[in-house]
């Protein structure tokens, strides 16, 4: 036993050593990034936070109803929305709504063509598969560490947390998608001489948009679930208020911030549950 | 000039075709091949011409190779040996050995494919569906609408170009797998089972509506069944198929007269004999003194009625060649049991 315990496996050092040496050479790219995604947040916050409130509340309405074309769920967002406004939390809700759906533009971004691309080669797909076990089972505590140590600490760490927990849903399940694609009708669409950018396009994307919107949910309602420990990276939103009544012991606080995330996610949950 | 020509095809399934080969040309079966080599024999040494405007049917057992050969002809199937020649323009084009942009060319605009399963896209609407090989060769706007109109006319199928596919029944989702095959205008048809996944009835309105549209449109049809009954009535010549191999090739006269082994003569022996016999083949041969005359082509089914006028004499060209008599009928009809 103290044979074992002495020669304990260097694990610590080489993650540290592996995140020095990206810091060291990999430092562009990570600031590039950061630009990007700091450039993408200020834009869709912007377009949250300018109009007036009730002008954002009656928009979101009014999309609701013409995905549902029924008036009980629109009916249930407004609600949604007058209670949030009535408690005062109009503006972290606006935040995390940003943090959400920029969460839903990089993770579809990059997970409906990686999900492509892992379907047409089987064999990526066997080498990403633990990864993307990986990425979602390691505790979102750990990879906020080299969150901040590459991002400092703000919305972009934030939202690069959130990504890195909730990507691999939608790889998983574009991969899904367009592998199942019926083998007949990629059939049929060879036999009438298709190019593989139309059998893409007129076969497999359509035959694998069940999953994709399915994908587009899960995106949204996982990256709900990180504003909170977006907030330990300083992330603005709902998360914040539910931290510091953490800090200070403070039931009411944490009641109330609480409440309304649950709120937003039933919303955003019976929004996008529309009949195709 | 033929529009399709199979020269010596072998198709063997497997990472080392060319190790299943040699067994083949020994005349191996596709157990011994698979057990020795690990290969599966598609099909081997098929050749077959079809001419232009000719139904020609591939007939045989579920695993004869039937559809592994019909799908050499648009390169579904990858050919391990020999040459698969489409008429593209005049030219004899080998698809087995062309450019994938020649291989689309050719699988855009000379031959099309209607599927045992129909192969539909069911989040389009009968309409795109028609559309979708016009589609795929770039053609847009109004002359793709134009043309798909006249196709779902053509097909009895006018009011439903809006309807999503899935909610046609089974025999009008095959009319527009039809209708799709045809709009491409594409003068080569392959059609793998077409009729299989429908009920009796269904099936042979499609088979005599098939014969109709051929009639108008005189493409070049190559046509896979298991059923030789549909195999004697839409073929103007039958290949049959048995472990991969073609066993005989004839017109339905000559197959069922004729059979080359076998395994043909049983597939003939379970066959409606109403569908082939026509009255030189039930005819007692002779000058004949019936009480009426018939001539030599007239299919059995139209001569029965008449032999209660009592027996007839079978005439061509003028000149008698022989009797029919209710005896010489069952006779003959005995003899294919
Ligand atoms: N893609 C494939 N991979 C491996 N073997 C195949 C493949 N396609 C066909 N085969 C084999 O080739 C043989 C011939 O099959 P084929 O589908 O041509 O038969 P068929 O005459 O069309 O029969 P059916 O009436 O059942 O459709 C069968 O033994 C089948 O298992
Ligand atoms: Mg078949």
């Amino acid at each position: 036993m103290d044979w074992l315990t002495e020669h304990k496996l260097p694990v610590g050092d080489a993650a540290e050593a592996v995140f020095d040496w990206l810091q060291e050479h990999g430092g562009w790219f990570f600031d590039g990034m950061a630009v990007a995604m700091e450039a993408l947040i200020e834009a869709i916050l912007w377009l949250l936070q300018t109009p007036h409130e009730m002008l954002v509340v009656l928009l979101f309405t009014a999309a609701t109803a013409a995905l549902h074309r029924s008036w009980q769920v629109p009916l249930m967002v407004f609600l949604g929305f007058l209670f949030i406004l009535n408690q005062g939390y109009w503006e972290e809700t606006t935040e995390s709504l940003t943090l959400v759906l920029s969460a839903c533009v990089v993770c579809m971004g990059v997970g409906v063509p990686v999900g492509i691309f892992a379907a047409h080669n089987p064999g990526l797909y066997r080498f990403l598969r633990p990864v993307l076990d990986l990425m979602q089972t390691l505790p979102t505590f750990v990879y906020l560490i080299p969150a901040i140590v590459f991002f400092g600490i703000g919305m972009v760490p934030g939202l690069i947390a959130t990504v890195i927990f909730v990507v691999p849903a939608p790889i998983r399940l574009t991969h899904l998608g367009i592998s199942s694609t019926p083998k007949a009708l990629l059939e049929a669409a060879d036999a009438f001489g298709a190019t593989p950018g139309q059998k893409l396009w007129k076969v497999e994307l359509p035959s694998a948009l069940p999953q994709i919107m399915a994908g587009l949910n899960q995106t949204i309602m996982l990256s709900l679930s990180m504003v909170v420990i977006a907030a330990l990276v300083g992330a603005d939103g709902l998360g914040v208020p539910v931290v510091r009544a953490l800090n200070r012991v403070d039931t009411g606080l944490g009641f109330e911030a609480g409440l309304i995330i649950v709120v937003v996610a039933i919303m955003l949950d019976r929004a996008l549950r529309w009949k195709q | 000039m033929s529009a399709v020509a199979f020269e010596n095809v072998s198709i063997i399934f497997g990472d080392r075709p060319a190790s299943a080969l040699p067994l083949a040309d020994a005349g191996k079966d596709r157990g011994e091949i698979q057990s020795e080599t690990g290969q599966v024999l598609g099909a081997h040494d098929c050749t077959l011409s079809v001419e232009e405007g000719e139904i020609v049917v591939l007939m045989g057992l579920s695993g004869s190779g039937k559809s592994t050969l019909l799908r050499a002809v648009n390169g579904l199937n990858k050919v391990a040996r020999g040459r698969v020649l489409v008429n593209d323009d005049g030219d004899m084009v080998d698809v087995a050995s062309c450019t994938a942009a020649r291989l689309r060319r050719i699988r855009q605009r000379r031959v099309a494919m209607v599927f045992q399963q129909f192969g539909l896209l069911p989040w389009r609407t009968v309409a795109e569906n028609v559309g979708f090989g016009l589609e795929l060769a770039g053609q847009g706007g109004k002359e793709r609408t134009e043309t798909v109109k006249r196709q779902l006319a053509l097909v009895g199928l006018a009011d439903w170009g809006d309807r999503k596919v899935g909610e046609l029944s089974g025999g009008m989702q095959q009319r527009v797998g039809l209708a799709r095959a045809f709009a491409t205008e594409a003068p080569v048809l392959l059609m793998d089972e077409p009729f299989s996944a429908l009920d009796p009835l269904i099936r042979t309105r499609l088979q005599d509506e098939l014969l109709d549209l051929q009639s108008e449109l005189k493409r070049t049809i190559l046509f896979v069944s298991h059923d030789l009954d549909e195999a004697f009535k839409i073929g103007n010549r039958i290949a049959i198929m048995e472990g991969g191999r073609i066993v005989q090739t004839g017109t339905p006269r000559e197959i069922f007269s004729n059979p080359a082994s076998d395994y043909v003569a049983d597939f003939v022996a379970n066959m409606n004999p109403l569908g082939v016999l026509t009255a030189r083949d039930v005819m007692e041969p002779g000058t004949g003194n019936g009480a009426g005359e018939i001539a030599a082509e007239t299919p059995i089914r139209d001569l029965m009625p008449r032999l209660k006028e009592g027996p007839l004499t079978v005439t061509e060209a003028g000149a008698a060649l022989g009797r029919v008599t209710s005896d010489s009928v069952i006779a003959r009809l005995c003899a294919n049991s």
